[in-house]
């Protein structure tokens, strides 16, 4: 019988895989800056404190490269944390322990232990936060080499994927965009997982392949709706995963539709944009295209606070649609 | 039987802690384990200058005392975090040296299997959680295995060893007070050799002794003659203690010196010639304890030439096993990066 399905934000699906991971495995915690009574910034923990109780519900202090080293030092004896970034940007503090620790211990130590951390950035801009909390730097934590990188793009594989996380042997770092966290979707009740590594094919199509991460994805379907009026049929991988990449799903895609366009909030230069068009310039694919790639990503800016400004720094759907219909009539 | 002990017990009433506490085949490992430390570092140095061993490495040679006195009243289970200069407390720890020397060299046969090297040198099985080529890398993540201690009540303690450099790291104070908050069974051991590379401690830190930083995390500081073993063990026996009784951290200052340079790059020219020959013919820990084991009479000559001569060859065997192991093939090369799943 297949679980009951209801309609929850991306939130609520991922507060529901923490209390269901928490229930499974009592070596699962949360470690975080006021995620108890407060809930975590943005409501993800909410009242988990209330039924776990402070011991798993673990407030720190204001000390991101501690609290970081703290949960690595946890998971590298025994424990599960899931330890939650009030802000990516706030990664910079920590990254110490990201990099060098976290990443590396496994690898140095000759594959005698394992640091099965999870850590939670909530990312991204388009909540006037400005320039040092609106940043995304999934590009950063994805050239490290020892940890998985995630960008659940819905509240399904917001869940999945972090239940997938829970289980794996090795650190993971989830970008959750914060502008995602409202956006409803069907979760199922219960266990269940989202491969980590594995793309999703959003949407089939013909004429361009758009390869979007996190919430690039929604705007990538919002302007293919547009798009397919305009007789444009448009495909839509949603990488879901940066580190380790699924190119295999990039690569079938992009010899179906001969187009490739990369879609993503980043800062456009030296990102995953750039990855993913070499991995396909590397490929049997390259001889299937029929134009030059696009990558459409941030400017080369910080994010301003003006709301217009702020808009203007990300690739928004007016922009991709433009920018696909140019591609697939060879304007460029 | 219970006569000859309490005997023992009275005639010992009057001597330091240790001697109290241990008994005579103790000591003498103790001892040993010196030894091993420093003919250990040495014959590191020497397979370096001879091209055997790759990289750098950073010598404890001068601080055994402190290695082991810290080590010492540690259980089996209970666990350390270390640093780049981690030789010696590898071995106070419980390690072999000839899987030490393995990984020296490189070898398959290493602790790390050749992975990690001097820097990131590790014991896992016998609670040595590594080496940290970070300074001050280890010190939240020995927070992070002692809160794992507390949630799985498995009542281990856990080490955390940094040097003088390390306390002027933001992870210090981070860690320092997440321990105090939590009151976690976490001992800061600081490792105070006088120099962070170059700089000396009178340059680089605001405070006379860094044990004086414990008051700002509410939690004891105590300050060791690093270089007297039954100080530094006096003070980890209370350390654990307190720790174990779910009372929180504390932090140990053990003042001592490094004879070497800081690493193989290191000309010495922030310390004089006068200063360093100072330490090593009036302050040497073994010698010191040596002399101490012999006034107490607990050893005589004979016995810490048998003491020499065993460790001679533990060395010489280590060698020759490293030597002798093979070299990671190069197709491995990407291996232990994640974990293999099936």
């Amino acid at each position: 019988m297949d679980a009951m399905v209801r309609e929850l934000s991306y939130a609520q699906a991922i507060q529901e895989a923490m209390a269901i991971a928490m229930d499974m495995d009592e070596r699962v915690f949360l470690l975080g800056e006021d995620i108890g009574v407060y809930g975590g910034a943005f409501q993800v923990t909410g009242d988990l404190v209330e039924r776990f109780g402070t011991e798993r519900v673990i407030d720190t202090p204001i000390s991101e490269l501690g609290g970081a080293g703290v949960a690595v030092g946890a998971a590298l004896t025994g424990m599960r944390p899931i330890f939650e970034f009030q802000f990516s940007d706030f990664a910079t503090l920590a990254m110490e322990q990201i990099v060098n620790q976290a990443a590396k211990m496994r690898f140095m130590l000759g594959g005698e232990v394992s640091v099965p951390v999870v850590m939670r950035f909530p990312a991204g801009s388009g909540t006037g936060a400005a320039a040092q909390h609106s940043q995304s730097l999934e590009a950063w934590l994805g050239h490290v080499p020892g940890l998985k990188v995630i960008q659940p793009a819905t509240p399904y594989d917001a869940k999945g994927m972090l239940l997938a996380a829970v289980v794996d042997p090795d650190p993971v770092m989830i970008f959750e965009h914060k502008l995602l966290y409202k956006m409803k979707g069907p979760v199922p009740e219960g266990y269940y997982t989202v491969p980590i590594g594995k793309a999703d094919i959003r949407r089939e199509g013909r004429d361009l392949t758009i390869v979007a991460t996190s919430i690039m994805v929604q705007k990538a379907l919002e302007a293919a709706a547009t798009l397919e009026a305009e007789g444009i049929d448009v495909e839509v991988v949603d990488l879901r995963t940066i580190r380790p990449m699924d190119k295999q799903t990039v690569i079938d895609s992009v010899k179906k539709t001969s187009r490739l366009m990369c879609v993503y909030e980043a800062v456009k230069t030296l990102g995953i944009g750039a990855e993913v068009s070499a991995m396909i310039a590397e490929s049997e694919a390259f001889d299937y295209l029929d134009a030059p790639i696009v990558r459409l990503g941030g400017a080369e800016t910080p994010i301003p606070y003006n709301p217009e400004l702020e808009k203007a720094t990300v690739p928004q759907v007016p922009d991709i649609i433009t920018a696909a219909r140019d591609l697939v009539k060879g304007v460029r | 039987m219970a006569g000859a002990s309490k005997a023992i017990a009275d005639s010992r009433a009057n001597l330091p802690f240790v001697y109290r506490q241990y008994s005579a085949e103790q000591l003498k490992q103790v001892l040993y384990k010196m030894y091993l430390i420093r003919r250990f570092e040495e014959g590191a140095e020497e397979s370096y200058m001879r091209g055997l061993i790759h990289g750098t490495m950073h010598l404890s040679i001068g601080q055994e005392a402190s290695a082991m006195g810290i080590c010492m009243p540690l259980g089996e289970d209970d666990q350390i975090t270390s640093t780049h200069r981690g030789h010696g407390h590898c071995i106070a720890k419980g390690a072999e040296v000839k899987r030490m020397f393995a990984e020296f060299f490189g070898k398959t046969t290493g602790y790390c299997k050749g992975r990690g090297g001097s820097m990131h040198i590790a014991d896992v099985a016998k609670g040595n959680l590594g080496a940290n080529g970070i300074v001050g890398g280890g010190i939240p993540i020995a927070v992070g295995a002692a809160l794992s201690s507390k949630m799985m009540k498995t009542g281990k303690v856990v080490v955390s060893f940094f040097g003088d450099g390390a306390n002027n790291e933001g992870a210090f104070h981070e860690a320092l007070n997440m321990a105090a908050v939590w009151k976690l069974p976490v001992i800061f051991v600081c490792e105070n050799n006088g120099y962070g590379m170059s700089t000396s401690t009178a340059r680089s830190t605001a405070v006379k002794n860094i044990a004086d930083r414990a008051a700002a995390y509410s939690m004891p500081g105590v300050i060791v003659n690093g270089n007297i073993f039954s100080e530094v063990a006096e003070a980890s026996y209370k350390a654990i203690e307190r720790a174990r009784a779910g009372e929180g951290p504390t932090l140990i200052e053990s003042k001592t010196y490094r004879h070497r340079g800081h690493s193989k790059s290191d000309r010495n020219r922030y310390r004089t010639k006068e200063e360093i020959e100072d330490w090593m013919s009036n302050r040497d820990p073994i010698t010191l304890f040596e002399d101490e084991l012999r006034d107490f009479g607990f050893i005589d000559d004979k016995g810490i030439e048998a003491i020499r001569d065993a460790v001679a060859q533990e060395i010489a065997d280590g060698i020759e096993f490293a030597k002798a192991s093979p070299s990671p093939d190069v197709s491995e090369t990407g291996n232990y990066v994640y974990t293999e799943q099936a």
